[in-house]
């Protein structure tokens, strides 16, 4: 990291900082060079840190009052929402507040994928993004059981019984996983625990994620190194926390729409029934933000093979940044990449769509269309047009928004150098 | 310079959720939509007619579906139907309660108070299957929120009876209801003409009826509507606030940045 | 005041309200947060409780659960009652008349909070040199009127707020 020597003030603090060099960090963190031209989809990191944290205390504050107990997880929920002072507001936040983390990670993903923030040297961002993905994946599920309603009953019995799908051992995987020979209360208290535990370790590799940023900086739009301290870059405090704090209440807004005037549009009303082993709803259907690896799971007629292409859907992005040939990071300058990021867009979107409907007729054909598709974007689009494309000309710097042909990054960065 | 396709975006989502929007909703569209009183932001429970309403529950529901998330003090705390304290305690002492054990060890009756549960009709589900010809009355504690379509799909299923199409052969025991998700429900006709004399003396037709106990149940789903809502309104003006000078004081920041370019 | 004087008077004004509305939105958020950890609307409903006395011999005691914590309720004698108020106030280390530790007119009825007033232990009845209560936990005696005596507890153990229904009930709370 390129920060110069902090030197503490008081002689108190240095003697501190000697020891343990938190004030050094703090000024890292307020100085951090940000490119200037940081647009909005940049926000949403700070935003998601603000979800995780509202999930972790308002967590904290349900597990005061909720009783993991398959007799009595249901009664405890509606004893939050009658009785616990202000119980219904922290439980609508904390069961909205998935979504709206959801609806953060999302943005912050596809932001991502179009700047090209996943390619090198950000691989190592990306994949522990990742895994903070596949872990918020977890904790929501598990978290969506914990009500003990029929949703959560017979998704719980749903996705634990993906894992019978593997060969030879995949029964013994399920019981192990259940505790029981079903879905049953040492399934729900075992959910609990993890469910409490996993966000933690979200929290730590949320550190790292921000630590291999800090390494060689943030991305920007128009995806070229930059240099660090430069006029191509702001301090981190105050231009880029006010921008996130700014975006971050325009965020609350939406949030606060939720959680007090449609605090239940989100989830699903059979959720509100008690859970029954005996009787499984009409239509069980996932919370939105797992609705599209939902659609891949049952566009495919065999159990086993559903069961890999949905995990496949996910572990995927975990090399894309090498299926990625371009050179250029940013889709501003590709023009023919653009086209197909808003096209994988609209497949997941639809994927989405076809994973809340029933698996039959017109749907069941989408739905397979729209997997093949989703796969096809990583495996060919992405390797052939990168190479084949003719991108646009890359500025040399934000600063100097002049073009001057070259599609190359790095003669950028050569060239910004000897500035 | 940079033509990011933000519009593009919002477009598709615009698109998915009109896409979307019909079909979430295409099971109920053809339910009886009311003008609740407790449906807009602002929204609040009408007090006579939730009064009514737990009339309604208390005479005719309550002999079959229990309500045991409730508690008779529940029937006086702001927001509700706020009956004064003296009839909540008349109220609760009008159900005997059952408790125990007592020093000798036994069981015992005793008149309700208020902290007490909403007594169920049946000591569990089995009893109450049984009673019922098979078919379990739920509990309505939370009812309205477990139902597609909430307050007008309980209000449709209460005004759905009807004499089934020609050619449609009903069991025993089975009642056509328009509104029933597949039309078929085992329980008959609960409000009849005149089957509840209100105190307040309105008249109690069907409809009236029908109107008044879906509002109590959708109070007893959520309790918490009122102050959520006004809640809602102070955090979002005050957001709104925040949000406003905390935009001005980044344009302020941010001059500093655009004048030396 | 020049233009820029001006200009920097804005800013600081924008900056100190941004702030302050902020710090006053984060007071409110933390509001709910610690109100939760208070007794729930249901405990709160559980506040009072009537206790049937009728079956109470004079001489004997009972002991129910209000709040989660032992009320004695001891019907006394009236040697008890004469022995409890022959003491001088000067040998007590909280000193209080038994008068003002019982309703009037129901002198025999003594209602209070069955928790030492040392460390919050049980006291044991007709225990402990003053014929009254002992607390095992540290040794604590009190008398037949529920005054300390001896040991290392402050105060006399505490009456809580009761009254009589009618002659054979108490509501405590």
């Amino acid at each position: 990291m390129s920060d110069q020597e902090y030197i503490p003030k008081s002689k108190a603090a240095k003697w501190f900082n000697d020891r343990l060099p938190l004030l050094t960090l703090g000024a890292h963190l307020t100085d951090y060079p940000t490119p200037k031209n940081l647009n909005y989809w940049w926000t949403f990191g700070g935003i998601l840190t603000f979800c995780l944290l509202t999930q972790i205390i308002t967590g904290i504050v349900l597990a005061m009052h909720y009783v993991a107990h398959a007799d009595l997880a249901f009664a405890s929920v509606e004893h939050i929402m009658r009785n616990v002072n202000y119980g219904w507001l922290i439980r609508y936040i904390h069961s909205n507040g998935a979504s709206m983390f959801f609806l953060a990670v999302y943005i912050h993903i596809f932001r991502s994928l179009f700047y090209g923030s996943y390619k090198s040297p950000r691989e190592v961002i990306w994949i522990i993004g990742l895994l903070i993905y596949l872990l918020m994946m977890a904790t929501a599920f598990m978290g969506y059981v914990l009500p003990w309603g029929q949703m959560s009953f017979w998704g719980a019995t749903v996705i634990t019984s993906l894992f019978s799908a593997i060969p030879l051992v995949g029964e013994s995987i399920t019981t192990w996983l259940w505790g029981a020979y079903s879905v049953d209360n040492p399934t729900l208290n075992r959910f609990f625990s993890l469910h409490y535990l996993f966000p933690f370790l979200i929290l730590g590799l949320v550190v790292l994620h921000i630590w291999a940023l800090h390494v060689p900086g943030n991305n920007n739009p128009i995806g070229i190194d930059i240099k660090k301290p430069s006029k191509d870059t702001v301090p981190f405090h105050p231009y880029i926390t006010i921008k996130d704090a700014f975006a971050l209440l325009m965020f609350m807004i939406i949030f606060a729409g939720f959680v007090f005037f449609s605090p239940n549009v989100l989830g699903h009303s059979d959720n509100y029934i008690p859970a029954n082993p005996l009787v499984t709803p009409a239509h069980i259907v996932p919370e939105w933000y797992l609705l599209p690896f939902y659609a891949i799971l049952r566009s495919v007629p065999d159990k086993l093979g559903g069961v890999i292409l949905m995990f496949g859907s996910i572990f995927i992005l975990f090399v894309l940044p090498w299926l990625d040939t371009s050179k250029v990071r940013s889709a501003v300058f590709r023009p023919i990449y653009r086209n197909f990021y808003w096209i994988f867009i609209v497949d997941v979107l639809m994927l989405g769509y076809m994973g809340a409907m029933p698996a039959e007729g017109i749907y069941l054909v989408l739905a397979r269309v729209g997997t093949i598709y989703y796969f096809l974007h990583f495996i060919v689009v992405l390797p052939v047009v990168g190479l084949l494309e003719k991108t646009d000309p890359v500025p040399m710097s934000i600063s100097e928004p002049v073009l001057s042909g070259g599609a190359n990054p790095s003669l950028a960065k050569k060239d910004n150098d000897k500035i | 310079m940079i033509k990011f396709n933000s519009k593009k975006l919002l477009i598709s989502i615009f698109v998915i959720l009109i896409f979307t929007k019909p079909i979430l909703s295409a099971e109920n569209n053809d339910l009886l939509k009311v003008n609740w009183s407790f449906k807009e932001l602002t929204g609040k429970f009408d007090r006579a007619s939730l009064q009514r309403g737990f009339q309604v529950y208390k005479e005719v529901c309550s002999s079959c579906h229990s309500m045991q998330y409730l508690s008779y003090r529940n029937l006086g705390e702001p927001g509700g139907p706020e009956f004064t304290l003296e009839e909540v305690k008349a109220i609760a002492a009008s159900v005997e309660i059952d408790d125990g054990p007592d020093s000798q060890g036994e069981m015992f009756t005793r008149p309700g108070k208020p902290s007490d549960k909403f007594k169920s009709p049946y000591p569990n589900v089995e009893a109450s299957t049984a009673a019922n010809g098979g078919a379990y009355p739920p509990d309505m504690s939370v009812l309205v929120k477990a139902r597609p379509g909430g307050a007008d799909y309980m209000y449709s299923v209460l005004m759905g009876y009807e004499d089934p199409p020609a050619g449609m052969k009903l069991d025993d025991g089975v009642y056509y209801n328009k509104y029933m998700i597949g039309k078929k429900i085992k329980m008959s006709a609960p409000l009849l003409e005149g089957i509840v004399e209100y105190a307040d003396g309105t008249e109690a037709s069907v409809d009236q009826m029908a109107k008044d106990v879906t509002t109590f149940l959708a109070w007893a789903a959520e309790p918490e509507l009122e102050i959520r809502h006004k809640t809602g309104i102070k955090v979002i003006i005050y957001l709104i606030l925040l949000t406003i000078l905390v935009y001005l004081s980044m344009k302020k920041i941010w001059s500093r940045i655009d004048s030396e370019i | 005041m020049s233009k820029e004087e001006k200009k920097v008077n804005r800013r600081d004004f924008l900056y100190t309200a941004s702030y302050t509305v902020g710090a006053v939105g984060l007071g409110a958020v933390v509001w709910p947060l610690v109100h939760q950890m208070n007794p729930d609307k249901a405990q709160q409903a559980l506040a009072t409780t009537e206790v049937d006395i009728s079956q109470v011999e004079p001489g004997k005691s009972i002991t129910v659960l209000w709040r989660g914590k032992p009320v004695f309720l001891k019907r006394r004698t009236p040697e008890e009652i004469a022995e409890a108020r022959s003491v001088s106030l000067n040998d007590l280390p909280d000193p209080q008349k038994d008068e003002d530790r019982v309703k009037k007119g129901r002198d025999e009825w003594l209602v209070m909070l069955g928790v030492c007033t040392h460390l919050g232990c049980v006291p044991l009845k007709d225990k402990g040199d003053y014929k009254g209560w002992f607390c095992p936990c540290h040794g604590s005696h009190y008398d037949l009127s529920g005054r300390i005596r001896k040991g290392p507890a402050p105060t006399n153990m505490e009456i809580p707020k009761f009254e009589f229904v009618d002659n054979n009930t108490i509501k405590i709370g």
